[in-house]
């Protein structure tokens, strides 16, 4: 015998069920006066610096029908592509952008809306520019564990063409699962949870 | 930056360690029904954590109400509070190499005492309780611990099988230092039999990571004459050191 390595094992996940609005969105519901507002609904405000953009975001089953009980958190990194994050060490993020945000889908459409800025460009492990994304994560009934993806955007193709991630995608015409299409100042982007169109979803 | 404050030592910049898929529910798992459609058929794409996942949203201690970590009051009318067992839950938040993770969110939800959510799409007969609202939130402090009241919900039916029963159950939601830590689970009851009759549970091939889940009755932490406890730790993965890795500021 060795000595142990004294690890712990990660908490497993369990889905976030057709109540999750409750938790992470409780005004959502109708649950109001215990939170001033749901955490997450608005990113920016006047002083932020950046490209005003909206992201329209649809999650879909094998069948194509839009989930209308998934919740969507996105993470992403300032104009200048520093994130307003202890471990960002090359510089001081935009202070009125905290780059996070949630959004329930709605109950009715399935469509879940986000304004936020375009975020700059943010160093890849060897020190090369990864193209601007903002990454995804999708909780709901029937998923087990959190899908963790990214968005990238239509309008930078050069960047994109030069992505390491991307890059990493063996099968190429799955490559614009990941690109969301601009139409005007929003980008519109489908997440197929299965069949032909799946999303490229992540482990990392 | 809730971890070092205080300090001047430097905030830890590793990427995670990679979790573990085995011992998380998979994707699929056909007796649960809802994840047969919902789940992604194709390979994961792997890489290493960049940036993107090793920093993440930091919530502070200012966001927090007076109520917020007490669900039998913080959705009452004055004077009055939510019907129910009484009981505290109480914990860390840990990583994968033990060290206590603070500053991070958590946040949780549940079911009245009579199994009932508050929402629109919960239609089981058993009634609301005015006084519950059923949500909550705290931020861990310096070691990691956290701790919250409520009542402790009941178990419910719920349409999947033609008679399934879900166990008694809090949903945590937990924030870690990176994104790539983020993570939704369940917390369950010591003792409950519906836990190893449900189908959302028995996703989890490993009976030890079903136990992990379990949280345990901690009589030590019980309020004499007023309120229960229940101790429910929770370890996010755990992040390797960077010391002899490339620098994130550059080269």
């Amino acid at each position: 015998m060795a000595q142990s390595l004294d690890r712990l094992k990660e908490s497993p996940s369990q889905t976030a069920g057709p109540y999750v609005h409750i938790g992470l969105t409780p005004n959502f519901c109708g649950i109001g006066g215990v939170y001033a507002s749901d955490l997450g609904a608005t990113m920016v405000n006047d002083k932020t610096k950046g490209e005003r953009i909206g992201l329209k975001i649809r999650v879909l089953d094998g069948t194509g029908t839009p989930l209308r009980d998934a919740l969507v958190e996105i993470w992403q990194a300032d104009a200048d592509g520093l994130y307003n994050s202890p471990v960002e060490m090359r510089g001081a993020a935009d202070p009125n952008f905290q780059g996070w945000g949630r959004c329930p889908t709605d109950m009715d459409t399935g469509l879940c809306t986000f304004e936020t800025i375009k975020p700059g460009r943010v160093p890849f492990r060897d020190g090369s520019l990864m193209a601007p994304h903002i990454t995804l994560w999708i909780v709901a009934r029937g998923i087990n564990l959190g899908l963790h993806t990214r968005l990238y955007f239509s309008d930078e193709e050069k960047a994109n063409a030069g992505d390491p991630i991307l890059a990493r995608i063996e099968h190429r015409v799955r490559v614009p699962t990941l690109i969301a299409e601009r139409q005007g100042d929003t980008y519109v982007f489908d997440v197929h949870l299965q069949g032909e169109k799946e999303t490229v979803f992540f482990d990392s | 930056m809730p971890a070092e404050s205080g300090s001047n030592r430097r905030p830890e910049t590793g990427a995670f360690f990679q979790r573990d898929r085995s011992w998380h529910p998979p994707a699929l798992t056909p007796g649960y029904k809802s994840s047969v459609l919902r789940s992604p058929q194709k390979a994961l794409l792997s890489f290493d954590n960049t940036l993107s996942e090793i920093a993440g949203p930091v919530f502070g201690h200012a966001m927090l109400g007076e109520l917020d970590a007490d669900l039998i009051y913080n959705f009452a009318k004055p004077g009055e509070s939510a019907i129910g067992e009484r009981i505290i839950v109480h914990g860390r938040v840990l990583d994968e190499r033990g060290v206590g993770v603070p500053g991070v969110l958590i946040e949780f939800w549940q079911a009245n005492a009579g199994g009932r959510y508050r929402h629109k799409k919960d239609g089981y007969l058993a009634p609301l309780d005015p006084n519950f609202g059923g949500c909550g939130r705290t931020i861990t402090g310096q070691d990691g611990g956290y701790a919250f009241r409520t009542v402790k919900p009941g178990p419910y039916p719920w349409p999947n099988g033609p008679n399934d029963w879900r166990p008694a159950h809090i949903h945590f939601s937990v924030f870690g230092h990176g994104f790539a830590q983020r993570l939704i689970t369940q917390m369950y009851f010591e003792g409950d039999p519906l836990i190893w009759k449900c189908p959302i549970v028995r996703g989890i091939a490993d009976k030890a990571a079903i136990e992990a889940l379990t949280a345990s009755l901690d009589t030590q932490a019980t309020i004499p004459m007023d309120a229960l406890a229940y101790k429910f730790d929770i370890v996010l993965r755990g992040r390797r050191s960077s010391l002899f890795e490339n620098r994130l500021e550059g080269n």
